[in-house]
């Protein structure tokens, strides 16, 4: 993408030296010197950090690992300045930096983070990674029905309206019929109304696509409100909680680590599984992917070739609508909570920041979506422990720093469908 | 497969666009459909290929109507259409690009990638094209973009090709090559449809002509008639091709630029290492393809763009550094090349767009304050001396004709006294008799002696107006060279081509165009 030239020989012959490119290199000293002078220098020397894995039921258990932790963060803080040296080199001589000394200085400096505040106490790791995933599910939903519906050349601003919908459409469904598969089916109903009414008032009369997002989010925010303040509260019977069964996967569930994390699930992780893939495929591979990505980027060419950009607006965010719904689903049915007020929380817009730091991708927007749940969790679970000598609102912090140290460091510009909040009109 | 279009008439609003047009196209043909920016051939063209629907008349394909409700309908029926701004998304592939709408797929609607780049490639190579089907479309120069287009409508099996203003952005040895193109295409039985402004074009290629007048066909045409008969068909008058002017008489050195070098944001060169001096009393044209530095060019002088290094001086004072306005008040005047972006704000009244420059200073304010009256008094005078054709000053400026708009622009930065002009694509979408309008202007400026930077991608312009000529490539200047230069030498120096080595080239090989000036020259 970028070219990898120290100088650029141009037509006339004569050398351009371009100007160094500081903030990877700058963003890594930075980090590096918090870890130097907050974690390393501020640990009493003998103490010892322990990670747990086990959760009991594995094939092979794998013993808690301790680690002496002054050791462990001069190991990591020293990997960390050999990153940012590496860098440092790189932008000196106007090479680009990569993808890859970044995302490895994130993964130690996360490391190191967690030797030094876990010291003289017991990590629990699986069940970190297992929270963080239960966090993700929805951000992941969410970002998916963000990139079927971008993809098209329709910004949804409304996800958090969807997920909050599916929520309440779940838990009132399953409620009524006695069983929870049932809300999981009725879930997607929810969001794809929204989507509806969002292609409706944005594709059909080219309203501006963030105002009809955000007038929705407000609008299901009231709705459900409303309903849960007045009917449900008068009839708790129509909102009780029911809990999606895990069905683990056998032998996968057993394995170490990833087995309770990523086998031993309800049907509703399952199905995002399979959306990410799908979805990943189909978009990049298939007829349907290449079509949605031209009326996204370039409608008119789109339609000179017969492709049909009205319907293509309608239906993909319908069906994006439909996703969010289902991940909606996961706050109530799939934690085994009752629908509450304004449960989403603002998930819908993390979302829609998840499937810009995945650059509209699939995949990408997973691992973003990810990387929230996880500092999210991990936030969380700090804030319990307490055992730290620092103030828990600091902690609460995490996922926000991790946040801005994603998008410095790894994203740099995006590039949206071309197309985006661009009303089609055919004369 | 022979065309007929019977009786056309789209109407846009109150606007006649095409007020019952009639053409026929023989199968095998070349027919060229001539008229000036929005005289309704771009319209016609898309009711022909099924994008708009028209008011009125039919459309017959080997004296059978047909009906088209979208462009899927008339690919089908054998219509395949370059556009005039490529329909390609910039970032697929050539063989995405297209298989788009007609793709090779299996299971699942996977994409047969194979099969999508075999069928780019079987066409690229009977035609000579070159294509690699994996290339991105936005890294391909727009000569073969334009290469993929025509792949795109002969992959549909095209029996009537469509080729809207296929020439603009093209350089002199790309369109001989696209003639070429053309004649090979005849010959296996494709009729074309040649949509152009450019008189010298049409000479060179058509088997017949149409020539079209705000939304009417004012006549038919053979190629040996003359370019000024076929330039009065289409103005409706008689015009002057070329452009009277005396031999410059050059003073002082006014805008000296030197070394500038200017990065874009990812950190490619866009200008390299320029110097240029502007005399006074001059015309420096820069020609070349558009999108090889020019409009960097014109930014960074105005101080749009800070450079990398380098300097420029007017008067001797520098003015790097400075921002757009002292720029401004130092005398610099500016057209800029897109007038509805940069030039004008459409929504602002004629009156208005007269002042955007000048709007507080005295006269026109006072004590922070607009004076109307002494604005609109303004833009009555101007208007008057420009022959701004328009109802009201108070109208918002987008109810005037492009070449209005472009006059307003045009009065606006000549009214001020300048110190240098800087005229970036100062005609372009303009009908032919504000070029001629605009063009007076200008070399009227150069006259007072103003030193005149003019920026222009189409040759003919640069030729007509420039004392001498500058031609760009890939952000660094190729060469400096008098005003009457050879065609074809300019043409191989807008690829690169470096003056002496062009200057060998051209002696060996003319091109169409070329060969039909020389004709011209031989037989008046």
């Amino acid at each position: 993408m970028t070219q990898a030239t120290t100088t650029h020989r141009t037509d006339s012959g004569q050398e351009i030296v371009p100007p160094i490119k500081w903030r990877a290199p700058g963003a890594m000293l930075l980090f590096t010197l918090v870890s130097l002078f907050g974690f390393v220098l501020f640990t009493e020397s003998g103490t010892v950090t322990t990670f747990r894995t086990a959760t009991g039921g594995e094939v092979a258990e794998i013993p808690n690992t301790a680690v002496p932790t002054v050791p462990a963060l001069w190991l990591l803080t020293v990997a960390m300045a050999a990153l940012t040296a590496y860098a440092t080199m790189r932008a000196v001589r106007r090479e680009p930096v990569g993808w890859w000394p970044p995302a490895i200085f994130g993964a130690v400096f996360i490391i190191a983070f967690l030797t030094w505040v876990g010291a003289g106490a017991t990590i629990p790791l699986t069940s970190l990674l297992v929270g963080g995933l239960a966090l993700s599910v929805p951000l992941i939903f969410g970002a998916l029905s963000g990139v079927m519906c971008e993809r098209t050349g329709v910004i949804n601003i409304a996800i958090e309206g969807q997920l909050l919908g599916g929520a309440f459409m779940a838990a009132v469904v399953a409620s009524i019929v006695g069983n929870p598969y049932v809300g999981v089916l009725a879930a997607p109903i929810a969001g794809a109304l929204v989507g509806l009414l969002l292609v409706f008032f944005s594709v059909k009369y080219w309203v501006d696509q963030i105002i009809v997002g955000v007038v929705l989010n407000v609008l299901v925010l009231g709705l459900t409100t409303f309903f849960f303040s007045t009917v449900l509260t008068e009839n708790p019977e129509l909102n009780q909680r029911f809990r999606l069964p895990p069905l683990p996967i056998p032998f996968l569930s057993d394995l170490p680590i990833i087995g309770p994390v990523l086998f031993n699930q309800n049907i509703l992780v399952y199905l995002m599984y399979a959306a990410i893939i799908l979805l990943q495929v189909l978009l990049f591979r298939s007829r349907w992917g290449l079509r949605v990505r031209s009326v996204g980027e370039h409608p008119k060419a789109a339609d000179t070739v017969g492709i049909d950009v009205i319907r293509t607006r309608w239906v993909n965010p319908i069906m994006g609508g439909a996703l969010a719904g289902l991940g909606g689903a996961f706050f109530t049915v799939g934690s085994g909570l009752a629908f509450g007020r304004d449960m989403s929380a603002g998930n819908g817009f993390i979302a829609l920041a998840a499937m810009i730091l995945g650059r509209w991708n699939p995949l990408g927007a997973m691992a973003a979506a990810l990387l929230f749940g996880l500092s999210r969790n991990l936030a969380n679970m700090l804030s319990t422990m307490g055992s730290v000598g620092i103030p828990g609102e600091f902690l609460l912090m995490l996922p926000y720093v991790v946040t801005i140290f994603a998008v410095a460091g790894l994203v740099g510009r995006v590039r949206a469908p071309a197309a985006n909040n661009k009303p089609y009109v055919k004369s | 497969m022979k065309l007929e279009l019977r009786g056309i008439t789209k109407r846009f609003g109150s606007l006649v666009a095409n007020d019952s047009i009639d053409l026929v196209v023989e199968p095998g043909e070349i027919h060229a459909l001539l008229g000036e920016n929005g005289a309704g051939k771009s319209t016609l063209m898309n009711v022909l290929y099924g994008l708009y629907d028209p008011d009125d008349g039919e459309i017959l394909l080997d004296d059978r109507p047909v009906r088209f409700d979208g462009p899927g309908d008339a690919v089908a029926a054998g219509i395949g259409m370059v556009h005039q701004h490529f329909m390609l998304v910039p970032i697929f592939t050539v063989a995405e690009s297209v298989a788009l709408g007609y793709e090779p797929a299996g299971r699942l609607g996977i994409i047969d990638r194979r099969t999508a780049r075999k069928r780019v490639t079987e066409i690229s190579d009977r035609f000579g094209f070159d294509v690699d089907p994996g290339a991105v479309i936005e890294d391909l120069p727009v000569g073969v973009q334009q290469r993929v287009e025509i792949i795109k409508a002969l992959s549909r099996e095209a029996k009537i090709l469509i080729l809207d203003e296929p020439t603009a952005v093209l350089t002199p040895q790309e369109t001989d090559e696209l003639i070429e193109i053309m004649r090979q295409l005849k010959a296996e039985g494709t009729s074309i449809v040649f949509i152009t402004h450019k008189l010298r074009e049409v000479r060179a290629i058509a088997d017949s002509i149409t020539v079209i007048r705000r939304g009417k066909v004012v006549g038919e045409a053979t190629p040996d008639t003359s370019e000024t008969e076929l330039a009065s068909l289409m103005v409706g008058r008689s015009v002057s091709m070329a452009v009277d002017k005396d031999p410059a008489e050059p003073g002082d050195d006014g805008l000296v630029i030197s070394d500038l070098t200017v990065l874009d944001s990812r950190n490619n060169v866009v200008l390299d290492h320029i110097d240029l001096t502007v005399r006074r009393g001059e015309i420096l044209a820069v020609a070349g393809v558009q999108g090889n530095g020019q409009t960097e060019l014109t930014e960074t002088i105005l101080g749009l763009t800070e450079p990398l290094q380098g300097s420029i001086t007017l008067d001797g004072k520098e003015l790097t550094g400075t921002d757009v306005k002292s720029r401004l008040r130092a005398g610099v005047g500016f057209i800029p090349e897109d007038r509805s972006t940069s030039g004008v704000i459409s929504t602002f009244t004629v009156a208005e767009n007269f002042i955007l420059d000048l709007y507080d200073v005295e006269p026109f304010a006072r004590a922070g304050t607009l004076r109307p009256q002494v604005i609109q008094d303004n833009a009555r005078k101007r208007a008057e001396e420009y022959d701004v054709r328009l109802r009201d000053v108070d109208d918002p400026i987008s109810t005037l004709s492009g070449g209005n708009q472009q006059k307003v622009v045009v009065a606006r930065e000549m009214s001020r006294p300048l110190r240098v002009l800087v005229a970036s694509q100062p005609t372009r979408g303009v009908d032919v008799g504000s070029v001629e309008f605009i063009h007076k202007q200008i070399v009227a400026e150069r006259d007072n002696g103003t030193p005149v930077l003019l920026v222009s991608s189409e040759l003919d312009e640069a030729m007509n107006l420039g004392d001498r000529i500058a031609v760009m490539y890939r952000g660094a200047i190729v060469g400096i060279v008098p005003g009457d230069t050879d065609r074809d030498v300019l043409g191989l120096m807008m690829a690169g081509v470096p003056l002496e080595e062009a200057q060998a080239q051209a002696a060996v090989h003319r091109t169409a165009l070329a060969a039909a000036d020389d004709q011209t020259e031989e037989a008046p």
